[in-house]
């Protein structure tokens, strides 16, 4: 009895020690008026707005979609695009974890902490969009599975890797609300979840074009190819390593402070590193991009509209950033390679939307084009997300080294 | 070719174990069982009986066919109308031509559907369940005829379209549009049973029809089939379609997903093993730097 009552109120105790702590860190840091916020903050509450009205008066009220566009914005660029920029954290942790390279340790954690909350948030996004999201558990554990749907192997990826994702963030979380053994515990099994995350990723990256395989009469021949998946997954490594640069350079100004110095491995090494490692990826791309565009006969294609704004995306957006990669490691230019990095980001957003969206029923006359209504309440998601990725990092130990 | 049977050939070669489960919507029953529609688009007078019907017996739009001059303009189905009637200047003069979801014999909509809520039962029509569907429309994104349709006006939008009726067929009816029909332009039957009829007026009248029947062939076989005395491009049917069933091109991928699964972690758990040495962060590097009270003493 004695003991039952001490356990109880050891949890009791532990419990009102963590919430006012929990109190104590929810108050708000720094100052309120930065650009930032002045910013985000009209942006967030209009996202509200207008997802009220979506989910009182229909998609219709808000989107462009149509019957011939059933997907828009909000597949393409929030899930399809940001799921392929969140990829950093599956091939970082990679690298680290199972090669065991330590040179990228000191960023394991940033890198797990944006790829987490990029699929809370743009993998998340998908409840705004389809149009039953009260019945979104039926995948999981709903009156049918649908084991031929590529979708249903892609929302099972999805919640599983977010899974996957926290518990690698997890021992932070228990460093951070002081939880030493769960902290233990939560660092013994990273391994195993690091891998299970890397499998999950390979799958869904792939995944998300084989979501496209099934549109082919319907998506032009320069962007539809039975190996669409193998592209999608081959530009998710390079996608990633581009987002941690340009996503550690930001962070490396506005969090200079919280970010300790690690003497041997300086930040510029690593991002050296990962400009090469992104070189060479981006030329295997490009080179597989090639082979399909002979193997598929398709010079005849480039010599229109639709032809140069292919080549504008795998020359402009793929080949010129991977050289620039290149040349900036061989030539120790951080500029350059910061340059390459924003370059080819915007080549995988040119890709993924001009296959799920631009080129998607590319002969029809009136062609689909956002509303303000998607922008803004995709500008909503990304601002929220920076809400919380600032609230976590200026609060938990995500730039102390990781242990 | 070859692609495709490199394809093939390495991923079946992984998973074939694995892949005992009937991962696409395939159809292994006796075709015979399905039902379907032959639509002889030389016999339509383009009188609409149909398009009344349809939305009579489902309670959707009701068109006023005598006076909303609707052949005029070039319609689609929509959230409102499950078939519409669309009228075509061809080499032959006028044709009438009905249009609606095919109820093809391995759907791309019910292979899409994470939820089965589209689904393809047993004797042919294609369905939509809706405590299942979570709206996702990949079976929009996936129909290579573009036939389901989204209700975006609703907070609780359903899927519409054309279920060949089938509970008319369960009380042993016809279709109300076949039984509307006043010139017999559309017959119900099973569906080999059509394509004899087809073949027979193809063969008995050569002059009157081109030697095709839409959709004996085409994204594998559809239910409904169509006859007609024009190529069926100038009755704006699509052409460049294919005779490979849809849910086949999503086929290889899905039958890689066992492979990866257990194939990736079982090689980097052998790679990580082969590496040997300890984990990041257990030789101590930053502790002396970041003053940090617990790195790197982990078990």
């Amino acid at each position: 009895m004695g003991v039952v009552m001490n356990a109880n109120t050891a949890v009791s105790g532990e419990f009102s020690r963590f919430f006012h702590f929990l109190m104590q860190e929810m108050k708000p840091r720094g100052p309120w008026l930065t650009p930032f916020n002045v910013i985000s903050i009209p942006v967030i509450f209009t996202g509200v707005v207008i997802i009220v009205i979506r989910f009182i008066y229909g998609l219709g009220a808000v989107t462009n979609l149509s019957q011939d566009f059933p997907w828009g914005f909000w597949l393409g660029f929030d899930v399809i695009t940001g799921v392929a920029l969140a990829a950093g954290a599956y091939v970082i942790t990679f690298v680290v974890y199972v090669m065991k390279v330590e040179k990228y340790h000191s960023i394991v954690r940033i890198t797990v902490l944006n790829g987490l909350l990029a699929y809370i948030f743009y993998a998340g996004a998908l409840v705004f969009d389809i149009g039953r999201p009260w019945q979104a558990y039926n995948p999981y554990i709903g009156n049918k599975f649908g084991f031929s749907s590529v979708m249903f192997l892609i929302c099972w990826h999805f919640f599983l890797y977010m899974v996957a994702a926290f518990i690698e963030f997890s021992p932070v979380v228990a460093e951070w609300a002081g939880w030493e053994k769960a902290r233990k515990f939560l660092k013994s099994i990273t391994l195993a979840t690091v891998i299970l995350g890397i499998t999950l990723s390979i799958l869904h990256q792939s995944g998300l074009g084989a979501l496209f395989l099934m549109a082919k009469p319907k998506i032009h021949p320069l962007w539809w190819s039975e190996f669409i998946p193998v592209l999608f997954l081959v530009s998710s490594v390079y996608a990633g390593l581009a987002m941690i640069i340009f996503e550690s350079t930001i962070s490396h100004r506005v969090f200079r402070h919280l970010i300790p110095h690690d003497p041997k491995h300086s930040f510029d090494d690593i991002l050296f590193g990962l400009a090469k490692g992104a070189a060479i990826v981006m030329f295997v791309y490009y080179f597989f991009k090639a082979l399909l565009f002979i193997h598929g006969k398709q010079w005849s294609m480039v010599n229109d509209a639709w032809g140069y704004w292919f080549l504008v995306e795998v020359i402009g957006f793929v080949l010129i950033p991977g050289f620039m990669f290149a040349f900036g490691y061989r030539n120790r230019s951080l500029n350059i390679i910061k340059i390459a990095s924003v370059m080819a980001l915007l080549g995988i957003v040119l890709n993924r939307l001009n296959v799920s969206v631009i080129s998607f029923k590319w002969y029809a006359e009136v062609h689909y084009f956002p509303s303000w209504q998607e922008i803004v309440v995709t500008l909503m998601i990304i601002f929220t997300e920076i809400w919380i990725l600032r609230w976590v990092v200026t609060r938990m130990p995500v730039f102390k080294p990781a242990h | 070719m070859d692609r495709r049977g490199f394809l093939k050939t390495t991923l079946v070669a992984g998973s074939a174990a694995l892949a005992g489960g009937d991962l696409c919507a395939q159809e292994t029953r006796d075709p015979e069982e399905f039902v379907g529609i032959l639509v002889d688009t030389t016999r339509c007078i383009g009188c609409r009986a149909c398009e009344v019907a349809c939305g009579e017996t489902h309670d959707l739009f009701v068109p006023d066919v005598l006076n909303d001059g609707a052949l005029e303009e070039n319609r689609s189905t929509s959230d409102k109308q499950w078939m519409v009637v669309n009228k075509f200047e061809t080499e032959a003069g006028e044709v009438f031509v009905k249009r609606q979801c095919m109820h093809c014999y391995q759907a791309a909509c019910a292979s899409a559907c994470p939820t089965e809520a589209m689904e393809k039962t047993k004797n042919g029509p294609v369905t939509w369940h809706g405590n299942r569907c979570i709206g996702c429309r990949y079976c929009m994104a996936s129909c290579p005829f573009d036939m389901p349709k989204f209700e975006y006006g609703e907070w609780n939008p359903k899927i519409q379209k054309c279920t060949l009726c089938f509970e008319r067929l369960e009380a042993g009816q016809k279709p109300a549009c076949v039984a509307a029909c006043p010139t017999d332009a559309l017959m119900f039957g099973t569906r080999v049973k059509n394509l004899e009829i087809a073949r027979h007026r193809i063969y008995n009248h050569p002059d009157d029809y081109v030697h095709h029947i839409y959709g004996e062939h085409e994204v594998g076989g559809t239910g409904y089939i169509y006859l007609s005395a024009v190529p069926f491009e100038q009755l704006g049917f699509r052409t460049d379609l294919g005779t490979r069933p849809y849910p086949e091109y999503t086929k290889e991928f899905l039958y890689s997903v066992p492979m990866v699964l257990f194939g990736v972690p079982a090689f980097l758990l052998g790679l990580n093993a082969l590496i040997g040495g300890p984990q990041p962060g257990q030789e101590k590097t930053f502790e002396l730097e970041a003053g940090d009270d617990g790195g790197g003493d982990e078990r």
